[in-house]
């Protein structure tokens, strides 16, 4: 067993979180919409621009040579923190959305045809359901969707009926944003590989919360964003086996991924460059290398333990209250996430005494619509934990739940 | 809490839990349906409009308090009014929740709808109070199709 993580010396190092928000002091409960950031990583986005500078790929002269070895520095940390088999396998986007919109784009439409299908599941996020659709509209392939039965837990009996030689694609959530479900990824993998399916994981829930090892999920493609793990936004990351990424078409053209352009033609460097038109986002991904830093150096199993411990607390201390109902998966296959009903109380109305507390959760569907239908609600409270979160924070978010029931209650 | 209190000040939430007007109306010659995307709030506004006078109305749908009450004490403010007047009442409504927070009220003009003021106080409800209003005048307009706040 290893030593609890230091909280308290933890939550110093970020900045944002020493300040009151209407009178209270701030607590962070939104952290699988966006995680705020250590001192290092802001530093470390100061000194790079500060110092180090220029374009990448490009100069010969020594500020551009600083700035390829730390954005590439950043590929290779990246690659080591998800277990790639390559570095060249690391393509940096804006986040997990484009990451995925990159492997529809540029994957999709060689891959599938009229009558093919894409499986997806009911967790999904919208950016794990749109551009699929998308890319149906265009092919002709159909939408399948895996259910999930009442504790929030994929039904994985109904993958049989689903999956067949038409499947050329199963897309699935790591872990479901809204419910905090930690999803047998590895189980599923096998079982699309078993009818030739390529495999697309959304790992916006996951990468920042616990151990990543892609090959040992046995996927094709994982994506993830940089601002939920401590990271700056507009830098994120698609994984994707190099045999796959070198048979893709271009995803945007322009500088940086050709290597001979003729009026009429070009010819395309390989994987990642191929993927990366433009001058890349060097400063966030030199950022996201030291958010990774930070992650590591605590440990992620620490990270993960530290949020199952926080939400297990948060059932307990909610079960205590009147009209509280978790909408999520009890047991170890639980992420930080605490989505809820509070009796009768809209989200809305929740969260708005909440914040007057200075307590910030999300209201609201959580980009998870589908879901919400299968659910039978429009909207849900959502509060969700990370390493700066400690029981403190627990019992204010239940002292506030308690006010909301008495506020609303026409008291 | 009592920035609070002046959102949800208790007529306010008497009209959330026990809202007026709430059901369908069996003949409506006007409907519509609402939507905001934002937190999943939905509403039907039917009305029964005769010589141009609002005969009755009410509503059905889910959503905060918020957007519940408004829309209860809509039904009860618009009914019996000339199109005419519910439209002015719309303008007036509409412009006291976007009002900068010291700005007068027109007490007189908005009667009841005015404990709903305090909700230019807090920017992100604003499109909760004007939910129900803007299905309303699509009923009116004969818009078929679903309106969004957004």
């Amino acid at each position: 067993m290893k030593a609890p993580l230091d909280v308290k010396a933890i939550k110093a190092e970020f900045p944002i979180l020493g300040q009151e928000v209407h009178g209270h002091p701030l607590v962070y409960l939104d952290n699988a919409a966006s995680s705020q950031k250590p001192r290092i990583v802001l530093e470390a986005l100061v000194r790079y621009y500060e110092r180090d500078h220029a374009n990448v790929h490009r100069g010969i002269h020594e500020l551009s040579t600083r700035a390829t070895q730390a954005y590439e520095g950043a590929r290779a940390r990246v690659a080591r923190f998800i277990g790639a088999g390559a570095v060249e396998e690391v393509v940096f986007v804006r986040g997990t959305t484009e990451g995925i919109n990159l492997v529809a784009s540029a994957w999709g439409p060689s891959n599938l045809g009229e009558g093919d299908e894409i499986l997806l599941t009911v967790l999904e996020h919208h950016s794990n359901i749109v551009p699929w659709q998308l890319l149906a509209q265009r092919t002709g392939a159909r939408l399948k969707s895996l259910d999930i039965d009442d504790h929030g837990r994929l039904r994985l009996e109904q993958l049989g009926d689903l999956l067949s030689e038409r499947t050329r694609l199963v897309g699935v959530t790591h872990v479901s944003n809204a419910l905090g479900t930690v999803n047998p990824v590895a189980e599923i993998v096998a079982a699309a590989k078993r009818v030739g399916a390529t495999v697309v994981v959304d790992g916006a829930q996951a990468a920042p919360h616990l151990p990543i090892d892609v090959q040992a999920l046995g996927c094709d493609f994982y994506a993830f964003s940089g601002h939920k793990m401590c990271g700056p936004t507009g830098i994120g990351v698609l994984w994707g086996r190099s045999e796959l990424l070198e048979e893709m078409a271009p995803y945007q053209g322009g500088g940086e991924m050709i290597e001979i352009v003729e009026l009429e033609r070009s010819t395309y460097k390989r994987a990642p460059q191929k993927f990366e038109a433009g001058t890349p986002n060097v400063a966030d991904a030199v950022g996201l290398a030291v958010a990774i830093d930070f992650l590591e150096g605590l440990g992620l199993e620490r990270i993960q333990a530290h949020e199952h411990d926080l939400v297990s607390y948060a059932l307990e201390r909610g079960a205590q209250i009147p009209g509280f109902r978790d909408l999520g998966p009890v047991g170890d296959d639980r992420a930080g996430v605490l989505s809820f009903e509070l009796g009768d109380i809209h989200p809305h109305d929740v969260a708005q005494i909440l914040d007057s507390r200075g307590i910030a959760v999300r209201a609201g569907h959580h980009c998870n619509q589908p879901l919400m239908q299968r659910l039978g609600l429009g909207a849900t409270t959502r509060a969700s934990f990370y390493l700066y979160n400690d029981r403190d924070d627990v019992d204010a978010l239940c002292e506030g739940l308690r006010a909301a029931l008495d506020f609303l209650s026409g008291g | 809490m009592t920035d609070l209190r002046e959102l949800y000040q208790q007529v306010i939430i008497d009209h959330s839990r026990s809202p007026r007007n709430y059901r369908e109306l069996d003949h409506p010659s006007h409907s519509a349906e609402g939507y905001n995307p934002l937190c999943g709030d939905q509403i039907t506004v039917y009305l029964e409009v005769e010589g141009g006078v609002v005969k009755d109305v009410s509503f059905k749908g889910s959503g905060c308090a918020i957007s519940k009450a408004s829309a209860s004490l809509m039904t009860a403010a618009v009914k019996g009014k000339t199109l005419a007047e519910a439209e002015e009442l719309f303008a007036r409504f509409r412009e006291m929740v976007t009002s900068e927070h010291d700005a007068a009220v027109n007490e007189e003009a908005l009667g009841k709808l005015t404990v709903l003021s305090g909700v230019r106080e807090f920017p992100v409800r604003v499109k909760c109070a004007t939910l129900a209003w803007h299905t309303l005048r699509a009923a009116l307009a004969g818009e078929g199709e679903r309106v969004s706040t957004e």
